[in-house]
């Protein structure tokens, strides 16, 4: 049996960031406001996908990045845990 | 950069171990990849319904074709179906190279080591094969962690006894008869021969579950490594 682990790590937003990015974020390098653990994207905990993939801090898992995307729309939280943008990408508007 | 969706055929199917399997696709037009990458794999049912999850590339670019490794996860969504029910001949949609931080190039030519728990092998293997297919110099070492003989990937390439590559398998649960090491959890003596041969430059890929990537990196940086040689790739 494979046990399934809460979270994966941030190389897993590589796609999901694709729609949205022009980089490559998962190289992004990120300093958490709360402990002051540094590191790229990459290595943040990721929980999801239901009902969104939410990136945390590896340390002490303050949220860094929210994505939630239904049929129609994307949410995107940067930073904290409110306040997200809310937009359509080419790959929503294909359908 | 948006990529899109392609549509890849499934062409092959075989057996890694009980439940784990290698799957191909056939995939027009990709546009190649690096050994570490991952595709989405996004499945569409009858009613709409989509489910996309993230697989490793088992080997380095060769045009059209993806080798992924599957290890169903129970109660999944998507592997369960892919790893055994998918058939040939039938189409999924696969987006990619995705991901840019957990990859090997052949133009690296510092000391590897490759620490592998389960399923981690997969993208491992792809700089295995890409290593050797560069005809790479620089020094591999590749760790195999699983649970007994049975929970072996690649088993057949990874015995041949490739002289570019140092191999070690070790078990977690059941050692073959006349092993020298107890079965039991990655441990820091594991670690120090291979740690010995890495060059202060040298650089350490850890795939794998959640639980096994954070113990295997926190063994290496204790022992002293340089917790910015050290990538990981968690599976969950």
């Amino acid at each position: 049996m494979t046990e399934v682990s809460p979270h994966v790590d941030g190389n897993s937003l590589a796609g999901p960031l694709s729609d949205i990015f022009s980089v490559d974020m998962t190289r992004a390098s990120w300093r958490c406001p709360g402990c002051g653990s540094t590191g790229p994207l990459a290595e943040l905990h990721v929980y999801g996908p239901e009902p969104g993939l939410t990136a945390r801090c590896a340390d002490c898992s303050r949220v860094a990045l929210r994505l939630v995307r239904n049929g129609e729309d994307t949410w995107l939280t940067l930073g904290g845990a409110e306040g997200p943008f809310r937009f359509r990408t080419a790959q929503q508007a294909q359908g | 950069m948006p990529l899109p969706w392609r549509t890849a055929r499934l062409v092959e199917r075989a057996d890694e171990t009980a439940t784990a399997r290698t799957l191909v696709l056939d995939a027009p037009g990709w546009p190649g990849h690096l050994a570490g990458q991952h595709v989405d794999i996004r499945l569409t049912a009858d009613d709409g319904y989509q489910a996309a999850r993230s697989y490793s590339l088992a080997a380095p670019a060769d045009g059209a074709r993806l080798e992924l490794g599957v290890e169903p996860v129970t109660g999944g969504e998507v592997s369960p179906y892919l790893a055994d029910d998918l058939p040939i001949g039938a189409s999924v949609e696969v987006r990619g190279p995705l991901g840019n931080w957990f990859v090997w190039r052949p133009e690296q030519d510092e000391p590897v080591l490759l620490v592998a728990g389960g399923s981690g092998v997969v993208p491992l293997m792809a700089m295995v094969r890409a290593h050797r297919r560069a005809a790479s110099t620089s020094p591999f070492q590749l760790i195999h962690s699983v649970r007994g003989e049975a929970d072996l990937w690649y088993r057949a390439e990874l015995g041949a006894g490739d002289p570019a590559l140092d191999v070690r398998f070790l078990y977690t649960r059941q050692a073959p008869p006349g092993s020298t090491r107890a079965a039991g959890r990655l441990m820091a003596a594991d670690l120090e021969p291979a740690l010995k041969r890495l060059t202060p430059t040298g650089t350490v890929y850890v795939c794998g579950p959640t639980g096994f990537v954070e113990a295997a990196a926190d063994l290496l940086t204790s022992a002293g490594q340089d917790p910015a040689t050290i990538r990981t790739e968690r599976f969950g």
